[in-house]
C-alpha cells in the first residue's frame, strides 16, 4: 500500500542523514494497481509539494511513463488522469526501499514498509 | 487494571489478539469516532479544500476509516504490526507504515495539511530501556521536532491522549513548543472523570494569529 503519493514526500530517517537522502529507491517490486476515486482538485491543491524528477523517475522504475519530464504549466483533464493513476493508483506491495545516501533498506511488506531504525541509527 | 501503557511497549500490547479485541469492542470504536471527529473539528481545515493528512499511531484504521469517508487522502504510521494486519484487513485507503513516532519521521517539510493522532502519545513516556534515545524527553523531541517540519505552514495538529498528571501534560506541552509549535491543551468535559478528554491542538505558522479553538 505504498502509493506514489506518499513515497514522494518520504525521505531517509537514520541518524545524520540529511542530504542525498531522498528519493529512497525501490528494489525488488511486486506492484498492484487499485482504482481510486478522480479528484482532480486535490490533484492540482498537491502539485507544488511534489518533487517532479523524483516522481517521474520513480514511476517510470515502476514501468509507468506518462508523465511529461517537465512540469507542465496547463494542467489539462489527460495530463490530471495520468498524474492520479500514477501518485494514488500504484501500490507497491513488496519489495524494499533503499537510502541513496546512508544505503539503509526499508523493507515492504504486505503492503507496509517498516520504517524502525536500529539504535545506533536514531537521531 | 493499571492503564496499558505502564503495562507493555504498544507493539507488545497490541498482540494479534488485543489488537482484534480492541477493533471489534464497539465501546472502543464509538470512542475513537467521537474522538476522531471531534480531532477534525478542532483541525479546523479549509472547507472544500481537499487535504493530506498524518495519523499518528493510526492503529487498525478505526480513525483512517472516518477520514476516508470524509474523503482525505492520509497516511497512518504505527508500532504495532498486529494493529496494521486488522487495518488491512479492513480495507482502508491510507498508506500504513510500521514507525517508533519516537524515532521520529523522515517525511519532506510541508507534506502534510493537518496531523491527528487518537489515544498515542502518552504511549512516548514510557522508556524501555536506558538507552539515552529512549529517554521520554529524547523520544518526545525527536517526534515533535520532525514532526513539525513534516507540517505545512500554516497548519494544525490534535493529539488526543490520556495523561496520566499535571506533570506529564506540562512535559510534553514544553517540549512541543521547543519543537517550535504554538497552541496549547483543550480539554472537553473538564469536569467529568469519565468523558474527560484532553487534546493537545498544535499550530504551525499562521503568525500568531492561529486562535486555540473552545
Ligand atoms: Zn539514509
Amino acid at each position: 500500500m505504498v502509493r506514489l503519493i506518499t513515497h514522494n514526500l518520504l525521505a531517509c530517517h537514520a541518524k545524520d542523514c540529511n542530504t542525498n537522502n531522498f528519493p529512497l529507491q525501490f528494489k525488488d517490486v511486486q506492484l498492484e494497481i487499485r482504482e481510486a476515486d478522480f479528484n482532480p482538485e486535490f490533484l492540482k491543491g498537491f502539485m507544488p509539494k511534489i518533487e517532479w524528477k523524483a516522481l517521474v523517475e520513480t514511476a517510470i522504475q515502476l514501468g509507468d511513463t506518462s508523465l511529461p519530464l517537465e512540469q507542465p504549466e496547463m494542467l489539462d483533464e489527460e495530463f490530471l488522469k495520468n498524474l492520479h493513476h500514477v501518485l494514488l493508483e500504484i501500490h507497491v506491495e513488496e519489495g524494499s526501499m533503499t537510502c541513496p545516501n546512508c544505503k539503509h533498506v526499508y523493507p515492504i511488506s504486505n503492503g507496509i514498509p517498516n520504517m524502525l531504525l536500529a539504535e545506533h541509527e536514531i537521531g | 487494571m493499571s492503564r496499558p501503557e505502564l503495562q507493555a511497549p504498544p507493539e507488545i500490547y497490541y498482540g494479534d489478539i488485543e489488537a482484534k479485541k480492541y477493533t471489534q469492542n464497539t465501546r472502543n470504536q464509538q470512542i475513537q469516532a467521537d474522538m476522531t471527529y471531534r480531532a477534525l473539528e478542532l483541525l479546523n481545515l479549509p472547507p472544500d479544500q481537499p487535504a493530506y493528512l498524518l495519523d499518528v499511531g493510526c492503529g487498525s484504521g478505526l480513525s483512517g476509516e472516518i477520514l476516508d469517508e470524509e474523503g482525505y487522502i492520509w497516511a497512518g504510521v504505527d508500532i504495532a504490526p498486529s494493529m496494521l494486519e486488522v487495518a488491512l484487513e479492513r480495507e482502508v485507503e491510507g498508506d500504513l507504515f510500521l514507525q517508533d513516532i519516537g524515532q521520529g519521521f523522515g517525511f519532506r517539510p510541508g507534506s502534510f495539511d493537518g496531523v491527528i493522532s487518537i489515544s498515542v502519545i502518552q504511549w512516548l513516556l514510557n522508556a524501555e530501556t536506558s538507552h539515552p534515545t529512549s529517554s521520554p524527553p529524547h523520544r518526545l523531541n525527536r517526534f515533535f521536532t520532525t514532526l513539525h517540519s513534516a507540517m505545512r505552514n500554516p497548519s494544525r495538529a490534535v493529539l488526543q491522549f490520556y495523561p496520566s498528571s499535571d506533570d506529564q501534560i506540562q512535559l510534553i506541552t514544553s517540549i512541543a513548543q521547543k519543537a517550535g509549535f504554538g497552541g496549547g491543551i483543550v480539554v472537553d468535559y473538564p469536569n467529568s472523570k469519565k468523558a474527560k478528554k484532553v487534546f493537545l491542538c498544535l499550530f504551525v505558522g499562521g503568525g500568531g494569529t492561529q486562535q486555540l479553538p473552545q
